[in-house]
């Protein structure tokens, strides 16, 4: 079968820190993966492999087929990364910003395409506001429209919900519903359980630089998954 | 593909260009700052009593190189707002294209400052460069340029130190010591009116380090901002 994201026992170690741990992982085509995990689990550590940031110390990750060990980089424009920081300017307008990653990107039509991102997540209003005075929520929306301008086929979210308000979060799992139509495969880590399993197709469990627990939803009891997860982490962790 | 090459690293440049107009961060602290340089140096030497040809090159450098620092601690500042250098990380262009992006907004910023202060020198010293400004500019552009080509490698790589600002010119100055005696000697040949060829093994040392520096830091800048 082809795999979009297929990791075979990935490392990385930091000295004598190992942040991962021969970590195995398949993906199909339009999964969406929600990642939990205490803090200092490498969940970020692995994303950051997997979006072709960062090299592991041993082991293999191919995205879309290709091997990363032997790209140069240009398979980053099939991944999108929202982080809990926005990677944007504050001193930038947000269309200024959207124009700048546009251009990275070599994105046609650009003028157009950031009139349609940035209506998608609700911001036409305050596409000429600089970014340092958008609230937290607002920044994660725009941060969500830079990731959708070059139509990725790979979104990483890396605790997104973070410093968000009730209605900011509300808002962004509207939009992350909307990420799941199509084919996009999905990753998102996230500390709540809760916004977590709404979304996803699989779900899994990091402790320790280890992927401890890998489960399709449908096979998953919502209603004990939390005593699950304190258990998996409980066990590992402490 | 050569031209997506170059307007990826003009649109890198034109964004901190664009930051800046709004912020004006790191000019205003350069241009006072060279300013405080030229004229503490003028109200602490006596120029009746000495020629202003021995110390004019060495001022106005320590203007321009310090200066310089206070602009290049800035520079890699703004990609870590909001974590924005792995954001730049994460877009598909080589990692080349992000070093010379910040490395031409770096140059673009000290050469402004240069020109303002330059004027101000010659009022504060009273110098004539009305026939030397050519020679002048070659000078100062080759010795700026060296100097914010391995200024940015070393502000990347000093982004992420605690005591960064410390530790930027203390990284920093040695390696450049070669460009800024060659910029030092040629500049004061120049304002003392010495024919251009007395200064062309000058300039010739400044270009070879400007090259050696540009390729080593283009070499070296991937493994830099990657870990």
């Amino acid at each position: 079968m082809d795999y979009v994201i297929d990791c075979e026992k990935i490392s990385k170690s930091y000295g004598n820190i190992s942040a991962l741990r021969d970590i195995n992982l398949k993906l199909e085509k339009g999964s969406f993966l929600a990642i939990f995990g205490p803090n200092g689990a490498g969940k970020t550590t692995l994303l950051k492999i997997l979006s072709h940031l960062i090299k592991p110390t041993s082991g293999t990750v191919k995205i879309n087929g290709i091997l990363l060990h032997d790209e140069d980089g240009e398979i980053r424009k099939n991944i999108g990364v929202v982080s809990h920081n926005s990677f944007l300017y504050n001193n930038l307008t947000s269309y200024e910003n959207l124009e700048f990653y546009g251009k990275m990107y070599n994105i046609p039509d650009l003028k157009n395409r950031i009139a349609e991102v940035i209506d998608e997540v609700g911001l036409t209003a305050r596409m000429h506001d600089p970014v340092r005075t958008f609230s937290r929520g607002m920044m994660q929306r725009l941060s969500i429209a830079r990731v959708l301008m070059p139509d990725p086929s790979i979104i990483y979210l890396d605790e997104p919900y973070t410093g968000l308000d009730q209605h900011a979060a509300m808002k962004l799992r509207d939009i992350l519903k909307n990420l799941k139509k199509g084919d996009r495969t999905i990753i998102m880590i996230t500390h709540n359980i809760e916004r977590g399993l709404e979304v996803c197709t699989h779900v899994a469990i990091q402790v320790m630089g280890r992927i401890a627990y890998f489960e399709k939803i449908e096979n998953v009891d919502r209603d004990k998954f939390e005593s699950k997860y304190f258990n998996t982490v409980g066990k590992e962790h402490y | 593909m050569l031209m997506d090459y170059f307007s990826k690293i003009w649109a890198i440049m034109w964004k901190d260009i664009r930051g800046e107009l709004r912020t004006k961060e790191i000019f205003s602290s350069m241009f006072i700052f060279s300013l405080l340089v030229l004229v503490i140096f003028n109200f602490s030497i006596d120029l009746l009593e000495v020629n202003p040809l021995d110390i004019a090159q060495g001022v106005l450098w320590i203007a321009f190189t310090f200066s310089g620092i206070l602009g290049l601690n800035r520079s890699f500042l703004f990609e870590k707002e909001n974590d924005c250098i792995q954001g730049l990380m994460l877009t598909p262009v080589d990692r080349s294209v992000i070093y010379f992006g910040k490395m031409l907004g770096n140059l673009v910023f000290m050469l402004v400052m240069e020109a303002i202060t330059v004027p101000v020198f010659v009022v504060l010293f009273n110098i004539s460069i009305y026939d030397k400004i050519f020679s002048l500019i070659i000078v100062i552009f080759l010795g700026t340029l060296g100097f914010v080509t391995v200024g940015t490698l070393f502000s990347a790589m000093s982004v992420n130190i605690k005591a960064r600002e410390v530790m930027l010119p203390i990284l920093l100055f040695p390696i450049v010591v070669p460009i800024i005696i060659a910029a030092v000697k040629s500049t004061g040949l120049i304002l003392s009116g010495s024919p251009f060829g007395e200064i062309v093994s000058w300039l010739k040392l400044i270009i070879v380090f400007d090259i050696i520096y540009l390729v080593v830091s283009f070499l070296s800048f991937e493994y830099i901002i990657e870990e």
